[in-house]
């Protein structure tokens, strides 16, 4: 991009491009309004533009920005006229504009269809991932970014290693066939959230199945199995809600019963 | 920010003047986090958000001044027992904004 581009610009660019990007700005003290793009590469450098009006304040301001995005948070901080730490002549706001996390959902079934909707909403970046190629079609599932005819496994071996605790893997196919290695693919990523659809007695198989693929009693408690929350969803759209909300309530540590640890009918 | 943006390109095109509130930081209870943004055009245009509802007919009287003088403050709604803040979060939280015009 052009250097004379403005810093609304840059940002807006590299938002509109799913690329990490960061902004400070001084909220009060001397410069207030002043600011400092951080933008890192792929390589692990940066580059950055715009100052703070100090070269000391702005190196120590983008070693907590590349921080700050890295967490996904922000929010502000305060520091001396040359960036010295525990002072607060100057409160800067430091605000992180991480990429949109990622699900993926396997199985191109109706349910997967209102999931990528719900998940869409929720600001993901949805994949969906079945081997036939009848099923995986753009046209079934118009609110995907991507729609693969794949192996599971094969694309969480492509996919899997870029993703992270903000990310979540879906496996509806509730076909042994698909799900098994769907499930260890799954596993072997860092994601936060994974969960399996599935009555009682397919998950019971399944988790046959699974231990006898040499997956351990660690490795399986990860698995949100059946997937969503206890809210006697009925339809695709209900349990996608349930899916969902299942995953905010993983994230943010609350209690909320999961069908997991509930027993009963899951359908009322 | 990034929900108010195209609103934001599009504004910038018309060639409007606008304000831009963001939330910088919150203590207690409050609705939104960090980062979440609203932003008003000199002719009373809105976008965006900062609470559930609470304070932003404040924030616009707020982000027209911004506009017609060019400032650039904080601005705080927290629990209404102060004078100050006659517009209040009912969820007992504070809330400080950062409100400046979108120049840069």
């Amino acid at each position: 991009m052009a250097d004379d581009d403005s810093l609304f610009t840059r940002l807006r660019q590299a938002i509109g491009s799913e690329a990490p990007i960061a902004l400070a700005t001084v909220v009060q003290g001397p410069g207030t309004g002043a600011k400092l793009l951080v933008e890192p590469a792929a390589d692990g450098s940066h580059s950055s533009s715009g100052t703070l009006g100090n070269p000391d304040l702005d190196r120590v301001v983008v070693r907590d920005l590349i921080g700050e995005l890295a967490a996904g948070t922000s929010g502000v901080r305060h520091y001396g006229p040359n960036g010295e730490a525990r002072q607060d002549e100057v409160m800067v706001f430091l605000e992180s504009f991480a990429p949109p996390p990622q699900m993926l959902i396997f199985g191109a079934v109706d349910f997967t269809a209102a999931l990528s909707r719900v998940g869409k909403v929720l600001g993901y970046r949805v994949t969906v991932c079945d081997a036939r190629p009848v099923f995986a079609t753009t046209q079934r599932f118009p609110y995907a970014d991507e729609v693969v005819v794949d192996w599971p496994h094969r694309l969480l071996e492509k996919m899997g290693p870029g993703l992270g605790p903000r990310d979540a893997i879906c496996v509806l196919t509730h076909d042994p066939k698909f799900d098994v290695p769907a499930v260890i693919g799954a596993l072997k990523t860092a994601a936060g959230y994974i969960g399996a659809m599935g009555s009682r007695r397919t998950t019971d198989d399944r988790n046959e199945r699974l231990r006898a693929e040499g997956v351990s009693d660690d490795e399986l408690a990860r698995v949100l199995a059946p997937i969503g929350l206890d809210i006697g969803a009925r339809t695709p759209e209900e349990t996608a809600i349930s899916i969902c909300a299942e995953i905010i309530a993983l994230r943010s540590g609350r209690l909320a019963p999961s069908l997991r640890d509930t027993s009963g009918a899951i359908h009322t | 920010m990034k929900e108010i943006l195209a609103d934001l390109d599009r504004w910038k095109r018309q060639g409007k003047r606008v304000a831009l509130a963001r939330v910088v930081d919150v203590e207690g209870s409050g609705p939104r986090l960090p980062g979440a943004a609203m932003a008003v055009t000199e002719d009373g245009e809105v976008a965006g958000s900062v609470s559930g509802g609470c304070v932003e007919g404040a924030v616009v009287t707020e982000a027209l001044q911004v506009i017609a003088d060019g400032s650039r403050k904080m601005v705080t709604f927290g629990y209404s027992d102060d004078e100050a803040f006659a517009v209040g979060l009912t969820c007992g939280g504070t809330i400080h904004l950062f409100l400046e015009p979108l120049d840069w």
